[in-house]
């Protein structure tokens, strides 16, 4: 594909920034938000570009995350397009409000700049938040690097907002790996670009003086169960609308996008599966190990939530072994969260490729191509199933 | 009344309720243990109780005298526990 740099400007940006700029691009109305590492600069830019009248938008700053969300539903429902951004302890905070957003179908886009949970106190990446916000009715994005940050982050508002839809987004940046490395990338020359692709958004219901409704009422034992079959098959019916937004972007852009993205998959026997930056490291390593003979390749999601099954399934076809990478950790569950999507989606395939579940890069610690060596040496012992990679002690 | 009820593929997106005002006709009343039970002799039409009631079960009459609404009412004792005459006194419901 062919970026359109006529209408592009190619720039530096750390994740963040970028984020920062999409969402200004996105020419986004009400922003609420409480500064986190590693999410701050998002904030802090966002509320400069307020400030020196750039962005015609009502940032409200808020004494704390569970604040930010609740004002940014309120906003949403009031018919407007609206923005968050928080990380780790933040969308803790936020966590009641993430399933009230989703439950009343409100198209937030949130950026999160993935962050381990405390304890110890850590503000490097993990999967935990994003993780934890899998149940929640929010679709999800990893973007795995800075420009595929600030391209999701415009994609998630057409998404989020599409009629058909009509469900709050996450875009997921590996915090300081993305949030804080600069990188280039393309950005649009301005909001004006941008409208083209993201019009402005055309609420199903909203809070009209002049027509009062109700949102969020009561619902007991009479109703709860309806509006969550009714919510699941809203969630579920998505895919097909995800995916021809993410096509029109991408010829919108230049930069192809879809749930996900391989890498020598296709006459492998060994395949990795990661979700965020890792994928950059592990497609070095993959067409490293290439050169030695090993048969490997690579799979990546860009689309977390809802799960890509179908895509995933015809993804893995023909792999004698698939090694799950989670960057976070499910006590008491026999295997980390990605790995019991992946042994869902597979378990009633007739062929199915064996598979290992590797933990690794916890609280940020590194993963290169030597941790990477060690994973490949873990995952050739007999009768391995989980594992842990660069962690001092095994 | 289970007739009424509507299936999920019915709903409106998010169960918005788009007729306002609805409310008057949910009967909270039924969800008390403990009834406020006005004695008028003691009212000094302050209107105490009609300020303090967190719901709109105190009605306040023409000449400021009130009246407790049964099918509004959850019992919650405010009234009673407020009123500086102690003209308002809570009766368990049944008996």
């Amino acid at each position: 594909m062919e970026v359109k740099v006529e209408r592009q400007i190619r720039t530096g940006l750390n994740g963040d920034e970028a984020v920062a700029y999409a969402a200004y691009h996105a020419d986004v109305d009400v922003i609420a938000a409480y500064p986190i590492t590693p999410q701050t600069i998002i904030v802090e830019r966002l509320s400069e570009f307020v400030h020196d009248g750039l962005l015609d938008a009502e940032f409200i700053p808020v004494e704390s995350e569970h604040s930010a969300l609740s004002a940014v539903v309120g906003a949403a429902a009031s018919g407007v397009r609206t923005f968050t951004a928080t990380a780790s302890q933040g969308l803790a905070l936020m966590y009641e409000i993430l399933y009230i957003a989703s439950s009343l179908r409100l198209p937030i886009v949130m950026a999160l700049a993935d962050r381990a949970l405390s304890a110890l106190i850590n503000i490097h990446c993990s999967h935990d938040d994003a993780y934890a916000a899998r149940d929640s009715g929010w679709i999800e994005f990893f973007a795995e690097n800075v420009q595929e940050a600030y391209d999701l982050v415009i994609a998630a508002f057409r998404v989020a907002e599409d009629k058909n839809i009509s469900f709050p987004a996450i875009v997921n940046l590996d915090g300081f790996i993305l949030s804080h490395s600069i990188e280039p990338l393309y950005i649009y020359e301005g909001q004006d670009v941008v409208r083209e692709f993201l019009p402005r958004r055309e609420p199903i219901v909203k809070l009209d003086p002049d027509k009062p409704i109700t949102i969020g009422a009561l619902a007991l034992q009479n109703y709860y169960i309806e509006l969550k079959r009714a919510q699941a098959e809203a969630f579920e019916a998505t895919p097909p609308y995800i995916r021809k937004i993410l096509r029109e972007y991408s010829e919108f852009s230049g930069r192809k996008y879809d749930f996900i993205k391989k890498y020598m998959i296709d006459d492998a026997d060994i395949g990795f599966l990661v979700l965020g930056s890792t994928a950059g490291t592990m497609r070095h390593v993959v067409r490293k190990w290439r050169e030695k003979g090993r048969k490997v390749g690579l799979i990546s999601l860009t689309l977390y939530r809802p799960f890509p099954v179908d895509d995933f399934r015809d993804a893995v076809k023909g792999l004698k072994k698939l090694v799950i990478m989670d960057r976070s950790y499910s006590f008491g569950s026999p295997y980390a969260q990605l790995y019991m999507d992946v042994a869902a989606t597979l378990y009633d395939e007739p062929e199915k490729p064996d598979l290992i579940n590797v933990i690794y890069g916890l609280g940020g610690r590194d993963f290169n191509e030597y941790t990477a060596e060690e994973m490949w040496e873990k995952i050739n012992r007999p009768g391995v199933k989980k594992i842990w990679v660069g962690v001092r002690g095994d | 009344m289970a007739d009424d009820l509507k299936t999920w593929r019915e709903l409106p997106v998010a169960m918005i309720v788009d007729q306002p005002g609805n409310t008057v006709e949910v009967e909270t009343g039924t969800w008390r243990a403990l009834r406020p039970v006005l004695d008028p002799s003691k009212c000094i039409k302050c209107l105490i109780c009609w300020v303090y009631c967190p719901d709109l079960a105190i009605e306040r009459l023409e000449d400021d005298s009130v009246k407790i609404n049964y099918y509004y009412c959850k019992g919650c004792g405010i009234c009673a526990e407020e009123c500086p005459t102690k003209a308002i006194q809570m009766v368990e419901e049944g008996v």
